[in-house]
């Protein structure tokens, strides 16, 4: 090897080479090097090998393959479940647009200086405490009955409606707080250099300090997205015929669990790929936020 | 005639801790006052009063002859006719040179896009950063970044600049250029208050230099005389410590 080159793989201008999802991922494996990398197969083997076949010789295990792993209920249910499935993922794609948007405007309210400001940061208040305090399983049952039952004119009146806003009510709380640790985290002399050049607050917030603020919390924001993907199982309770609810219906009907894995399968054939994902994408942004030159 | 800015009482507290005590004087048009004095004395206090970043508790400032602090005062259209420089330049790291130095007449003047370029790209390269235009704040030096925001605030035709210590988060080697840059400005007739602990560029560049201490103005004179033969005790005091520490 010549001599030691300070940066082996960033490019002349001294940024990161962008390295692709798969690319890292093999990168991973080839730097364990050969030796270790037969200690790690070795290892695995034996111990999901040994985690199997201690699970396989249990007295029990026969009953329990046929209740939760039957191939056949596996294939029967398969169609109903992976119908329900795509309401999850509907209810998902579109609290996943909604949350950012609700979240954004909440942190904002609340971040507002002045005293004229006063009965909008309240409000943002109340708004994160009453939707951050209350479960989520109780939030969505109270809006997916509470409201439809009221049938009030001109509301829509489907459970599956109202149990996505309950999802968005609540998650849009947690998500205001991270936007707001991330505005917070943006220095002081930000916000007096952006007034300075004569921007109003709200110019100063969306033009100096939105965006860095934002920048600061997209890790943190993806990670929300992550548990989103599973917690719009919870519109189940509401009768809504999503993956789990399907589930439920095709056991209560042939006492057979093997449905519940069908639907497991098919949330984690979403979320594996999403948290890879997301754990590449934080690893890059971090990369990326420690070689700046000042 | 009036001042261009005149400092008059000006009183502020933070809790239990006075830093702006009855503080005066004033700055001419086209003069060059800088002040000096410990850390701690309200050199900062006093100019982001003066932008209107910070209210006073008592006391007013006035911006030829009209009272800025008044609560009726319109604060965006008193900081577009005063510019202001701080220590830590305090680029916006999310837009590049040129958007950084474009952001306050787009926004806050209405300014369009194309002027506006065409402005900031004449500045930076009259202030010999014309190559680093699209760079980003973190790709580039402390003195360039120092260097660009004081076009920034150059963009909005300030009638007074006021510059806090911009040399003070300066690599030794990189003070020159920022210093290079103030005095071409004070060439051109700038009126510029400027926050120093650059004892030897305060006697080259100022018309003026005021010592604070505790709040006040302790003395006030040319430079000749304020670092020649200083009147107060507490001035001479001053300028031997610094000198001690080999800043002059
Ligand atoms: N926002 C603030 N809150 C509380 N104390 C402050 C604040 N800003 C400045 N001070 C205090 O005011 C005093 C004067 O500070 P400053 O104006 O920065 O002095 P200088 O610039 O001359 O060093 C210091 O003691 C500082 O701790
Ligand atoms: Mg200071």
């Amino acid at each position: 090897m010549s001599a030691p080159d300070p940066q082996p793989s960033g490019l002349p201008g001294g940024l990161p080479r962008r390295r692709s999802f798969f690319q890292s991922t093999a990168d991973m494996l080839r730097q364990e090097g050969a030796r270790a990398g037969i200690i790690a197969v070795v290892s695995t083997v034996v111990f999901f090998g040994g985690g199997f076949l201690l699970v396989v010789n249990s007295p029990n295990w026969p009953r329990v393959r046929d209740q939760f792993f039957n191939p056949e209920d596996f294939r029967e249910s398969w169609p109903d479940v992976l119908d329900g499935f795509w309401l999850n993922i509907e209810l998902f794609v579109y609290s996943m647009l909604t949350i950012p948007v609700v979240a954004l405007i909440v942190a904002v309210m609340r971040s507002l200086r002045g005293p004229a400001f006063f009965p909008i940061r309240l409000l943002a208040v109340i708004y994160t405490d009453i939707f951050r305090g209350i479960p989520l399983i109780l939030l969505i049952l109270l809006l997916g009955f509470g409201v439809p039952a009221l049938d009030i004119d001109g509301l829509p009146n489907s459970s599956t409606f109202w149990g996505m806003v309950a999802l968005v009510l609540s998650y849009s709380a947690y998500t205001a707080e991270i936007y707001r640790s991330g505005i917070d985290a943006v220095p002081e002399s930000q916000r007096s250099s952006a007034r300075a050049l004569g921007l109003t607050q709200w110019q100063s917030l969306r033009f100096a300090i939105l965006p860095q603020a934002i920048r600061n919390v997209v890790p943190a924001l993806m990670n929300t997205v992550v548990s989103l993907q599973k917690d719009v199982a919870l519109i189940a309770v509401l009768g809504v015929r999503d993956a789990v609810r399907e589930a439920q219906i095709y056991t209560t009907r042939t006492f057979n669990y093997t449905s519940y894995v069908v639907a497991a399968v098919l949330f984690l054939a979403l979320s594996i790929p999403l948290t890879r994902f997301v754990d590449w994408y934080v690893a890059r942004d971090r990369a990326q936020r420690s070689q700046t030159l000042v | 005639m009036t001042a261009k800015l005149e400092i008059r009482d000006v009183h502020k507290s933070y809790g239990d801790k006075v830093v702006l005590d009855g503080m005066s004087f004033d700055v001419d048009e086209h003069e060059v006052v800088c002040l000096i004095g410990p850390s701690g004395s309200g050199k900062s206090t006093l100019l982001r009063c003066i932008d209107l970043l910070d209210p006073l508790d008592a006391g007013s400032i006035r911006l030829d002859g009209i009272d800025i602090t008044a609560r009726n005062t319109d604060a965006n259209a008193v900081r577009r006719r005063v510019g202001i420089v701080f220590q830590s330049y305090n680029l916006f790291p999310h837009l590049s040179v040129l958007d950084n130095c474009t952001l306050g007449p787009r926004r806050a003047l209405g300014v369009d896009r194309k002027s506006a370029d065409a402005k900031a790209r004449e500045l930076l390269e009259r202030f010999g950063l014309g190559d680093k235009v699209e760079e980003y704040p973190n790709r580039i030096s402390g003195g360039q970044n120092q260097r660009a925001a004081i076009v920034r605030a150059l963009m909005a035709d300030p009638e007074i600049l006021l510059l806090d210590e911009v040399t003070s988060a300066l690599d030794p080697e990189l003070v020159g250029e920022v210093l290079g840059v103030i005095r071409e400005l004070a060439g051109r007739g700038m009126t510029m208050l400027l926050a120093t602990h650059e004892m030897g560029f305060a006697r080259d560049v100022a018309d003026r230099v005021c010592f604070l201490h505790e709040g006040r103005v302790l003395e006030d004179a040319p430079p000749s005389q304020l670092f020649g033969s200083p009147q107060h005790e507490r001035t001479a005091q001053f300028l031997r410590r610094v000198r001690d520490a080999g800043r002059i």
